[in-house]
């Protein structure tokens, strides 16, 4: 079975053609509505003369983005064929912008990569195809673009495909990777197949992106986990009502079953699942409702309630892979609110593992700081307790953010580490 | 413990389930949130998902409206009902007050609108009762300077939105800190496009103000839109009034808001006919949006919804 709602996000360097992409895509499904069209026609005429029309601008929306000729922030598109429903995240490729692009990866379930055939594969493509591969996003698609400017050669396709195998050997995370060769110009290979490269065997891009299978298409099949955002304690007559509210973050849960409460360590059975539509006797993710527990125990916001022989970790002391946003630098010492799930810690950062080298992909070990745009390993260590998994098994209760409290900007994505407690060097 | 492979939760139901969730992490990290109520399509959807999110208890904000004064009769007969159905409290920030008040100019002529002037009621309102958090029903599908707007959007002191400077939102883990006078707007509906609007207000069964579905209604042509006779409309030499069958697409001002010639009279003709539609809503029906290209990232940037 596929999934009913799937998302996507564009990745790749400057120019290489992201949003053109998504506006072709839009434009040969027949989903750009005739006012939208009209809008873009006159805005492409206006920049580029007579008979122009620049899909990119389908996307880039902004003042400054038109001015510019890039893309400065994600833009996000929808779109439905009979098949599926998509939500596009079109996301810059400069570097400068490159928490932008994260933003948009963060919660998509297929990257398309996107290459320039006659530019190749760029550092800024290997560490978007790294950040996307660090996010845990399962599904890739290396589009290479632009192929109407190498005369659609397969000898170039398969050049620049050996080239990026080469590099993805050594990319965790990524289930498949699908090579598409393209030219979003044109509309080759996007929506209907290409005259221009019969060599071409595999899916135009649509196809591919409404058949693929993705981890996501059963999210039920992980153990349960129901952080409490809220509790709901209503003051007007109905006195005895406590209810824990919340999204369920994976797996399922059942009236009557029993459960646990983490970090503070509570035992209860499930005495309801209630929603406005009713009673539930059974609710799987990423569904919303209220908990009733048959004892009364403290449960307040930042709780997680699962079952108890399927427990998280809980500790205070993380390892994870840090992606730094911010232009101050990361230190060891450094202090940041850190949000995870519904629960909000200080936290402080005990040392700096490594760096990643995204271009080899090597890292380098025990460097003194992180800058914008780093990404590295770093251990953690939190005033209270928190109730994580691996970021690779979960990504709702393995990631997290952290935030400057003097400026109060979101500094950095965090990905709690496969061994996330064990290895402290002290 | 194993589960068995379950059926995907529909795209309306995970849609319903992302907005509950940020409507709880706004309540919960939030001093004073309010929830914006227009009475149109997209604040209704709104409602109901505060209903899912917070009953039995009565809602953790108060709502309100910013009242230009040029609405249908409509609308705000159907705003008052259902804020009495709700129990729950409704503020109205009056354009009108602003403009006695001096701090609003009305503009002159047959093209006049109220619309600008709102940011300025809705910005002295949000200071005036110290909100920190503004729920709004806009949709990244309205619009390009939309398309771009993170669900949990920042505004500074001044109300301004710096698009070209957003924080980063990373998966559902919201950034809601804020300093004394800034304030942020928060867009459950986000994701949602007018089609899922129309589908799960048929789904829920909600009552929407009547104009929403096809009426007789006295109006006039101007630049490709069709207009209601009101009292905020002045017509220009050679506008003619006629009759026709209509209905709204969006709930703004009298004054700038088009119909649309229709015959759906029920939620499900509505969904047919928007599933059917070639042109945006706000393309076939506002003409605020019209002024320039980037009409509405300049005035959300000035603090507009
Ligand atoms: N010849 C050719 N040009 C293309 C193709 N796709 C895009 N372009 C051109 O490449 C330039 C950049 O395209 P964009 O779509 O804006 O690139 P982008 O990847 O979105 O750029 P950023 O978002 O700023 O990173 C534009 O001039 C496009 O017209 C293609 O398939 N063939
Ligand atoms: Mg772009």
């Amino acid at each position: 079975m596929t999934l009913d709602l799937l998302r996507f996000t564009t990745a790749g360097s400057v120019d290489d053609g992201k949003s053109t992409l998504i506006g072709r895509l839009l434009y040969d499904s027949k989903q750009v509505f005739d006012d939208q069209l009209a809008h873009v026609a006159e805005a492409s005429e206006r920049r580029g003369g007579e008979g122009t029309l620049d899909l990119a601008l389908l996307t880039d929306g902004l003042r400054a983005e038109r001015e510019q000729g890039i893309t400065i922030d994600v833009a996000y598109r929808y779109f439905a064929t009979p098949r599926r429903r998509f939500i596009i995240a079109d996301c810059p490729g400069h570097q400068q912008y490159t928490r932008n692009m994260v933003t948009g990866a963060s919660t998509a379930d297929v990257s398309v990569v996107l290459l320039d055939a006659r530019r190749g594969v760029l550092e800024q493509s290997k560490r978007h195809a790294f950040i996307s591969a660090l996010l845990g996003i399962p599904e890739m698609v290396v589009a290479v673009n632009k192929m109407d400017l190498v005369d659609y050669s397969e000898d170039r396709y398969a050049e620049l495909r050996a080239e990026f195998e080469g590099y993805a050997e050594k990319l965790d995370g990524v289930k498949t990777i699908t090579y598409i060769p393209l030219s979003a110009l044109n509309g080759d290979n996007v929506v209907t197949r290409s005259a221009q490269m019969p060599w071409y065997d595999g899916p135009v891009l649509l196809d591919h992106l409404e058949n693929v299978e993705v981890a996501y298409d059963h999210p039920g099949e992980k153990p349960a986990r129901f952080p409490v955002q809220w509790v709901v304690r209503p003051s007007n007559g109905d006195g005895d009502y406590r209810g824990y509210a919340g999204q369920l973050a994976s797996g399922a849960l059942r009236r009557g079953e029993e459960i646990a409460v983490v970090p503070s360590g509570g035992r209860s059975r499930i005495a309801a699942i209630d929603t406005f539509d009713g009673q539930l006797e059974e609710a799987s993710a990423p569904m919303s409702f209220t908990l009733r527990l048959e004892d009364e125990l403290d449960i307040s916001r930042g709780e997680l309630i699962c079952h108890p022989d399927e427990a998280p970790s809980v500790g205070r002391e993380l390892r994870a892979d840090i992606c730094w946003m911010a232009t101050d630098l990361l230190r060891p010492g450094g202090k940041y609110l850190l949000k995870h799930t519904s629960r909000t810690v200080t936290a402080v950062i005990d040392g700096l593992e490594d760096l990643l080298d995204t271009h080899s992909l090597e890292r380098i070990e025990a460097p003194t700081e992180m800058g914008l745009n780093d990404i590295g390993r770093a251990r953690l260590r939190t005033s209270a307790p928190l109730a994580f998994d691996p970021y690779s098994s979960n990504r709702r209760t393995g990631s997290f953010i952290l935030i400057d409290e003097s400026t109060n900007a979101t500094v950095a994505a965090g990905m709690i580490a496969q061994d996330a407690s064990t290895a402290r060097a002290d | 413990m194993s589960v068995a492979a379950r059926p995907q939760l529909s795209h309306l139901r995970a849609l319903e389930s992302e907005a509950i969730h940020v409507m709880r992490e706004v309540a919960a990290e939030f001093e004073r949130p309010v929830l914006l109520f227009s009475g149109g399509k997209d604040s209704i959807v709104l409602l109901r998902l505060a209903e899912k999110a917070f009953r039995p208890a009565p809602f953790p904000f108060p709502l309100m409206h910013v009242d230009t004064g040029h609405n249908f009769p409509e609308v705000i007969e159907y705003r008052d009902r259902r804020v009495a159905e709700l129990g729950e409290r409704l503020i109205v920030a009056s354009v009108q007050d602003s403009i006695d008040a001096g701090r609003v100019v009305e503009e002159t002529g047959p093209r006049a609108s109220r619309n600008r002037l709102q940011t300025v009621t809705l910005l002295d309102a949000i200071a005036e009762h110290g909100f920190d958090a503004a729920f709004g029903g806009a949709r990244r599908d309205e619009e390009r300077a939309r398309a771009k707007e993170r669900i949990m959007s920042f505004r500074d002191d001044f109300g301004q939105w710096d698009p070209k400077n957003q924080r980063p939102e990373l998966w559902n883990l919201y950034n809601g800190r804020i300093n004394k006078g800034e304030h942020v707007r928060v867009f459950p509906l986000s994701n949602w496009t007018e089609l899922d609007v129309w589908e799960y207000i048929d789904a829920e069964q909600l009552e929407v103000p009547s104009i929403y579905f096809a009426h007789e209604r006295e109006v006039f042509r101007r630049d490709g839109m069709l207009y209601a006779i009101s009292p905020f409309t002045e017509l220009i030499d050679g506008e003619e009034v006629f009759s026709d069958t209509v209905r709204y697409r969006t709930v703004g001002d009298m004054s700038c808001t088009g119909g649309v010639l229709s015959k759906a009279e029920t939620l499900e003709e509505v969904v047919l006919e928007i599933a059917a539609t070639t042109i945006t809503e706000r393309g076939e029906t506002r003409a605020d949006d019209r002024v320039s290209e980037a009409a509405m990232e300049d005035r959300k940037k000035a603090g507009y919804f």
